[in-house]
């Protein structure tokens, strides 16, 4: 059996976290899935729709919200009770933090950024996973017999599937050093406008917008999309945009149908966060950035020029 | 509050990378291939260093790695860190659970101005991307730990972090000591100055070393990744290409 902690935040079920319960589908027909906290009761109706059939929920006083420790504890009592060989995530900040403290606790190895697990005997099993932000791969094993992996967010599709969705409650033993560490307050609010992480459309910019003025045809074409912005590292680091916004291997990884880079090079820190993107668009000045062997379309020329008649002709083509 | 910063050094690329002819590293041989710290850790010694300037205290940074980290050492000592500690290795790559151990005996051992308070490190290295390295060491020191962090007040001993979900930010709370894993954007590192560059050459940097445990997460081999050869369909030059545009926003249906 494999065990999947599945994340939700509030009862709202995490996309991204749900990629590991297909990808431990797909090596095995018996997985179970921990979700934790109350709350998740009303993530259990979606997550059934990825193929959950049997689902554990850890419930207890002091699980009001996300607490990674008591998560891990949680986990480590199916450890116990149901002998999973292998504990899966996926690699998103609460899926990695989660499985790190569970393998601390054990002190077993655990293996991040997976792309692909083969389960061997004798306590060695096999992984390949990124390194560079997946620019490079690396062929690894890991001994131990539980196997611990975090998979790369968005290296696998989550799948719909029909499972039964039947939940066993069950109350962790937890002191209060478990919860110590947990969501005490959330600032900012709530979202405006569309998420970097799932937005089907991105527009980002680099060094070649020519500064913080030059983002507003950005903004305007990506909400005439219904897509977010994006930036390069080197907008962020010149005080541009917000942090929030960057995409690259330090900043948010996305995977959007569309992404259009412009003004920027496609140095290998902004590529790990935006080459799983299904179309790339490029504009560019120099027809041999590399960012060309990277996108699928490309526009030689100065994004400052370019952009405004790209929004006046979406506009034109949304009336 | 005494400070501990965990460093890496890792490499650095302006092109792809090539590997060794065993596949087991990259090859840094190449003029194009320098090294840098990693990105998340510059932000851990930023933070570090102004933790001490408005608090009092001492930073100190540890490095697991080769005896040339100590380039990267005095690059943070440059910007303001007091001193650093390479726990020399002989290049070979000691895995996440190795680097823990080593790095938690540092901690435990304290710097001279007595134990440490915070111990600051990136929530994953740029180059082998593990995602707990902070955590185990926490685990080892007894210590609570927050990841991912993007935001950092110090107040009275409590330690209130801010990470970023989506569009809005988490708030956690931790009693020091504690281990703390930030990420790039924490703050905006400051260059070094001259006279930061000349002041760093004089700060000490101790180096130790320590048995190399066999790893358990165990490197096979590297591979680039495979690349679909791509090579951009160029639709065109300027503003006459914008009509092409239009057409694939509608093909792919984003509009």
């Amino acid at each position: 059996m494999i065990l999947v902690f599945v994340d939700h935040d509030r009862g709202v079920l995490d996309a991204t976290s749900v990629q590991a319960l297909t990808a431990a589908r797909a090596l095995d027909s018996d997985v179970e899935v921990l979700l934790v906290g109350s709350a998740g009761r009303d993530a259990v109706a979606e997550l059934a729709t990825y193929g959950a059939d049997t689902i554990h929920l850890a419930v207890h006083d002091t699980l009001t919200d996300y607490a990674p420790l008591a998560s891990a504890k949680a986990a480590l009592e199916l450890v116990s009770s149901r002998s999973p060989r292998g504990i899966f995530t996926t690699g998103t900040p609460r899926g990695n933090e989660v499985l790190a403290h569970i393998a601390a606790i054990l002190d077993a190895p655990m293996a991040a950024e997976v792309l692909s697990v083969t389960f061997g005997d004798a306590g060695v099993h096999e992984v390949v996973r990124n390194r560079w932000g997946g620019n490079l791969t690396e062929t690894a094993r890991v001994h131990n017999d539980l196997l611990l992996a975090a998979f790369a967010p968005h290296a696998i599709r989550a799948e719909n599937a029909t499972g039964a969705g039947n939940v066993t409650e069950f109350t962790p033993n937890l002191d209060a050093a478990d919860t110590a560490v947990r969501v005490i307050d959330r600032t900012g609010g709530a979202a405006t406008g569309v998420g970097l992480a799932e937005a089907r459309v991105i527009v980002s910019g680099g060094r070649g917008v020519g500064g913080p003025e030059g983002f507003d045809v950005i903004e305007e074409l990506a909400d005439l999309l219904s897509g977010a912005v994006g930036c390069s590292r080197v907008v962020t680091s010149n005080g541009w945009r917000p942090h929030s916004e960057q995409v690259g291997q330090t900043g948010t990884k996305v995977a959007p149908d569309l992404y259009i880079a412009c003004g920027i090079s496609g140095a290998t820190q902004h590529i790990a966060g935006c080459r799983t993107s299904k179309t790339i668009i490029a504009i560019n000045t120099d027809k041999d950035a590399p960012i060309m062997g990277y996108a699928h379309y490309a526009v030689i020329g100065d994004a400052q020029t370019i952009l405004p008649e790209l929004v006046a002709a979406t506009r034109a083509a949304k009336e | 509050m005494n400070i501990a910063v965990c460093a890496k050094r890792v490499p650095l690329s302006g092109g792809r990378w090539e590997l060794t002819a065993d596949n087991l590293d990259i090859d840094t041989s190449g003029a194009a291939v320098g090294f840098t710290t990693s990105p998340h850790e510059e932000c851990a010694a930023e933070a570090a260093v102004q933790l001490v300037e408005q608090l009092g205290g001492s930073s100190t940074v540890i490095t697991l790695g080769v005896a040339d980290s100590e380039e990267q050492i005095r690059s943070l000592l440059a910007v303001g860190v007091d001193r650093g500690v390479i726990i020399e290795t002989d290049g070979s790559e000691w895995d996440p659970q190795a680097t823990a151990s080593a790095l938690t005996e540092q901690i435990k051992a304290g710097s001279p101005e007595g134990a440490y308070d915070l111990v600051l490190l990136g929530t994953e290295a740029a180059d082998t991307a593990d995602f707990q390295v902070g955590i185990r060491m926490a685990h080892a020191l007894g210590w609570p730990v927050v990841t991912n962090v993007k935001g950092m007040t110090i107040d009275g001993g409590v330690a209130r972090c801010e990470r970023a979900v989506g569009s809005s930010r988490e708030v956690y709370e931790v009693t020091l000591p504690a281990v703390i894993t930030v990420k790039d954007g924490l703050n905006i590192p400051r260059y070094p100055s001259v006279p930061g560059r000349i002041k760093a050459r004089k700060k000490p940097v101790d180096t130790v070393t320590v048995e190399k445990p066999a790893a358990r997460l165990e490197k096979v081999r590297l591979d680039l990744a495979v690349e679909e050869a791509r090579s951009a369909e160029i639709l065109g030059t300027g503003v006459d290409a914008v009509p092409a545009l239009v057409e694939i926003f509608k093909n792919i249906g984003v509009l």
